[in-house]
């Protein structure tokens, strides 16, 4: 690990890699450092992704990242009716399952092979700061102490997203807005091939939803996130998806556990500080109606990486030079979606059991022109005008 | 103080994004509290999804 850089990488997810890719792509010299010792594991993730999004990444998608190919989606409503979503071309895909363990460890791979350098169990411990201005970390590297100075530091921690706060960022995610998630990989079990299932209800999930993503057959990731207040002893996303696996898939076998936490709150304030870009679950973009945030990470991830290397060949990278970053993604399509779905949870998150149930019937028989949650949630405001008299206000976001 | 139960924890970093000290740190499958730092507000106990924290008079 050298002493300096174009621009250090705190983290060796997807959003790190990606950011790290762009930029030696550019000629820049960059690192990333990964605290744990082995990209990809342990997963934290559902690996749910759909097709367009990855295919704006890659031309060929490598078969090896993909652990199962989605071709629908079904809904179960709280009292247990269940209709499928089904896109306009059936028989299509719309998605994967990934297997992030590959995945993630090929992102970084190509970053590497563009030029980057990569160090594992090399954890950031802080920041190094000059007149309250960043300007590289003190990095952990088996034991050793190093400082490394940068033009620019992109912070790509993840939900953890400690750097910015070492820079004087509040990233802390407020405990109704984090989603806490349990997930088991179950082999053995009937699975519909192909078909991603949502559970939604107070009683089974409150404010959030149980998932089956197909890994294969008769295997898939079964999971369950709900809010941080509703969680207690007793109640933990762990107690309440031992409950719904007895009920379901009681000789189901269990061959990995999978905890985590997803932030479905709004994005940071602000995203960028002088010679600093905070970037994927960091700057708390997960999508707050999936959780999703793959896409989001690798997305700003690549932006940070071109914002940085203009930014350093034009020899600015002051806080007013880097808000390209902030306000093309914020006016990009993920931005407004991110502002958009926010409301959307927000109203959601309210609903009774009786009201998914009869927003979900009204649903049943629709067919998407694309397949996402946003078609689907178009959908719902249009055939729901009345039902909640607070869907209407979300309108303005859809017209 | 806060105690870690790590025959329980799942290291997953839940905890460490709701802690507004950010007093908690995780490396790799260590998870440790800064007690110094920590104000006890019980916000990462009631977050966890396995239930490896709690709240401990032990000094
Ligand atoms: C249970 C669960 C299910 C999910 N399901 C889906 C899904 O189906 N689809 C989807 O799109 N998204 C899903 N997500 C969200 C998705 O996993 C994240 O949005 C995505 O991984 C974010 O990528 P990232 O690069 O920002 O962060 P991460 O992938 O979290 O990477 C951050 C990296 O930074 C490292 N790091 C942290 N601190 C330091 C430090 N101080 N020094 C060095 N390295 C550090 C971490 O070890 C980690 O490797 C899910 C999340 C959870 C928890
Ligand atoms: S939230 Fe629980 S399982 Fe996750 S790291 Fe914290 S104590 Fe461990
Ligand atoms: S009790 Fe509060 S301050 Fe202490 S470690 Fe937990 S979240 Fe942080």
């Amino acid at each position: 690990m050298k002493s300096e850089y174009d621009v250090l990488i705190i983290g060796g997810g997807p959003g790190g890699a990606l950011a790290a890719k762009t930029c030696a792509e550019k000629g820049l010299s960059v690192c990333i450092v990964e605290k744990r010792p082995a990209i990809g594991t342990p997963v934290r993730c559902a690996e749910g992704i759909g097709e367009d999004l990855i295919g704006e990444f890659f031309d060929k998608i490598d078969p090896k990242w993909i652990s199962a190919k989605i071709k629908g989606a079904k809904l179960i409503s709280p009292d247990g009716s269940s209709f499928y979503l089904n896109p306009e071309m059936a028989g299509n895909e719309v998605g994967y399952v990934l297997d992030r363990k590959f995945f993630d460890r090929d992102l970084v791979w190509q970053a590497v092979e563009a030029g980057a350098e990569c160090y594992v169990k090399a954890r950031a411990v802080d920041a190094i700061l000059e007149n309250g201005v960043v300007k590289g970390a003190v990095i952990e590297h088996f034991g050793i102490l190093k400082d490394v100075r940068a033009s620019i530091v992109i912070a790509a921690d993840g939900v953890e997203s400690k750097f910015a706060k070492y820079c004087g960022i509040d990233t802390t995610v407020p405990l109704r807005e984090l989603e806490t998630c349990a997930q088991y990989l179950m082999t053995d079990i009937d699975i519909e091939p192909g078909i991603t299932a949502f559970y939604v209800g107070r009683e089974i999930c409150p404010e959030g939803y149980i998932w089956i993503f197909p890994k294969g057959d008769r295997t898939a990731n079964v999971g369950i996130g709900i809010s941080g207040t509703q969680s207690k002893d007793g109640s933990r996303a762990k107690d309440y998806l031992d409950k719904f696996v007895s009920r379901n898939f009681p000789e189901g076998k269990i061959i990995e556990l999978i905890v985590g936490g997803v932030s479905v709150c709004e994005p940071l304030e602000c995203t960028v500080a002088d010679n600093l870009i905070i970037v994927g679950d960091a700057a708390r973009l997960s999508d707050p109606i999936t959780g999703g945030g793959i896409y989001n990470a690798m997305y700003t991830g690549r932006l940070a990486g071109q914002v940085a290397a203009e930014s350093i060949r034009s020899g600015d990278c002051s806080k007013k030079a880097l808000m390209k970053y902030e306000t093309t993604w914020r006016s990009s399509k993920m931005g407004k979606a991110l502002d958009r779905n926010y409301q959307i949870k927000e109203i959601f998150v309210k609903l009774s059991d009786k009201q998914l149930d009869s927003i979900l019937t009204s649903v049943s028989n629709i067919v998407m022109k694309d397949f996402s949650t946003l078609t689907l949630i178009k959908e719902i405001i249009k055939l729901n005008p009345k039902l909640i008299k607070e869907l209407s206000g979300l309108r303005k976001y859809f017209e | 103080m806060i105690k870690v139960r790590r025959e329980v924890c799942g290291y997953c970093g839940a905890c460490v994004s709701v802690c507004p000290e950010g007093a908690i740190e995780l490396i790799d499958a260590y998870l440790s509290v800064d007690n110094e730092n920590c104000k006890l507000c019980k916000i990462c106990v009631r977050v966890c999804p396995l239930g490896a924290l709690e709240v401990s008079d032990e000094e």
